[in-house]
């Protein structure tokens, strides 16, 4: 079921404009190659889901395809704010972008229910806080069998999830191991999956502890060597710590990030809005 | 070596409230600095617990973010986002949870979420994370964060993480389990709730920091315990200590 394609293959099959997307890593193995690839592939509209967007969700905002952003923590990690996100919620640059976010516990419960075929899942979260008035789909609910107060929900099932893993078998069994953060249960939720690995093996050794995601629950695997980076993949390579912190300058204003921007793609050509050009549009 | 900075005193009087923990569940930045001088001076025992599902890991060099691979690799055990939320967190297992501030308020409610209205923001910050339910679940909480006007407002723009909400009782109507922020720390000094107004006041400040100044940068009529003292200064062994972490 889980068929072996280039990553180019795997977005134009398995991404569409509109579409509610997933690209999950808790700083760990982010699909930072793939999140460049639906860049090159212009998608436009995207819904874009993550419990942590950071730099490559950047890139995708500041590029323009998505309209919306679902979150619970938008930061570039111990070095500060993600500007194209920012630029896009203060000025609406390179199109308005609306976000709908939540407490880490909230989004990643979420992702459970989603996984888990409910319509929503439960927990002691935002209770007094100013989420709950501007999230809609979090809600106070009653222990139908205490009549305590509790929180409620609503289940995400995305239309694809990405995530990038250390290996997958030729099958398409896929393991992950080390901060293995929600990528299960958003592989889980979603109705199509786009697995990038650091490579394929013949036979996927058990490692205790680590995430298998049997290939009969991944719609596509593609081998993309480095495709974390500047995350990093636990035993192949290391956080780029420096380019966490370089990004900070290159996304700071919109020319340096066009520039960056057309160097990723070549040219601009068939990015509206100014994304991609260094002309800064009126703030 | 008697010379430090502000943010030094800081840190270590921050590392100085884990003495004794068990566990502590730690933000990134600020907190995680201090939580690891900490491991390395008062509380050697104590379980550092990052969200990223690593537990009693004890990193050599200070993490960049909350998910390094030295955070991971020298974990205890590793566990998913979900996991460490619905069942480490969530029940009240872990003792302390240290966090940092954009905003904070008399009533130590935080705000990292936007400056100015939520539609219209004048900042947009990264958001809540993990926050909201390290501050309701946490046995107790520890805030660290610089004393500064724009920070130490009369009332947050944007709850993220509740404190004591609009005061004595406000906890409890919500539901919350754990006791909420028992400590703010600053570089300045060092405030507590009062246990009758639940409002922060002013317990002790550190050396050489001014009164007036203190005043100058708190957004409220803050007032002074009857036996303000002064913070002990650092020691050679903390400063030290504190002085041979490394960020990675």
């Amino acid at each position: 079921m889980a068929e072996l394609l280039t990553l180019a293959e795997g977005v134009a099959a398995l991404v569409h404009d509109g579409d509610v997307v997933a690209l999950e890593g808790f700083t760990h193995l982010i699909p930072v190659a793939a999140g460049q690839e639906i860049i090159r592939q212009r998608r436009r509209d995207l819904t874009l889901v993550r419990m942590t967007p950071d730099i490559v969700y950047d890139q995708m905002i500041g590029a323009g395809c998505a309209r919306a952003l679902v979150f619970s923590w938008g930061g570039n990690p111990g070095v500060g704010s993600l500007h194209r996100l920012r630029d896009a919620v203060e000025n609406g640059w390179p199109v308005p972008l609306r976000i709908e976010e939540h407490s880490h516990a909230g989004l990643a419960n979420r992702y459970v229910a989603g996984a888990s075929g409910l319509p929503f899942a439960v927990l002691r979260g935002y209770s007094g806080t100013d989420l709950l008035h501007h999230t809609g789909t979090v809600a106070t609910i009653s222990c139908p069998f205490t009549g305590e107060q509790l929180t409620a929900v609503a289940a995400i099932n995305p239309d694809v999830a990405v995530i990038h893993a250390q290996r997958a078998d030729r099958r398409g069994n896929v393991q992950l191991w080390g901060i293995t953060g929600v990528q299960r249960e958003a592989v889980l939720a979603a109705r199509r999956s786009l697995v990038t690995v650091e490579e394929v093996v013949d036979t996927l050794d058990p490692l205790p502890g680590a995430v298998v995601l049997p290939w009969w629950t991944v719609t596509a695997v593609a081998v993309v060597p480095g495709g974390a980076r500047p995350s990093y993949a636990l035993g192949y390579y290391d956080r780029d710590n420096d380019a966490y912190r370089a990004w900070d300058a290159v996304s700071r204003d919109r020319s340096s990030f066009g520039a960056w921007l057309s160097q990723l793609l070549g040219s601009t050509a068939g990015f509206p809005d100014g994304a991609g050009s260094s002309e800064v549009a009126g703030e | 070596m008697s010379e430090w900075t502000a943010d030094e005193m800081m840190t270590v009087t921050a590392a100085r409230a884990l003495a004794g923990r068990i566990s502590c569940f730690v933000g990134i930045g600020l907190p995680s600095t201090a939580a690891n001088l900490a491991q390395r001076t008062c509380a050697p025992e104590l379980v550092l617990i990052y969200e990223s599902g690593t537990i009693d890991t004890r990193p050599r060099t200070l993490p960049l973010s909350i998910g390094d691979g030295e955070l991971a690799i020298r974990a205890q055990t590793v566990v998913s986002v979900p996991e460490i939320f619905n069942y480490w967190l969530q029940p009240g297992r872990i003792d302390v949870g240290f966090l940092g501030a954009a905003q904070i308020d008399r009533y130590a409610n935080i705000n990292t979420t936007v400056l100015g209205d939520y539609r219209q923001p004048e900042v947009r910050l990264p958001g809540a994370g993990g926050a909201p339910e390290i501050a309701a679940s946490c046995r107790e909480v520890v805030v660290i964060v610089r004393h500064r006007a724009r920070t130490f407002v009369d009332r947050v723009d944007f709850v993220t993480s509740v404190g004591y909400g609009d005061g004595p009782g406000h906890r409890e109507r919500l539901g919350l389990r754990g006791r909420g922020p028992i400590m703010v720390i600053t570089d300045l000094g060092v405030l507590q709730p009062d246990p009758e107004t639940c409002e922060l006041i002013l317990m002790s400040v550190h050396p050489g920091v001014d009164l007036d100044r203190i005043a100058a940068e708190t957004g409220w009529p803050l007032r002074t315990h009857d036996s303000l003292g002064t913070t002990p200064p650092p020691t050679d062994e903390e400063l030290t200590a504190l002085r041979s972490l490394t960020t990675a």
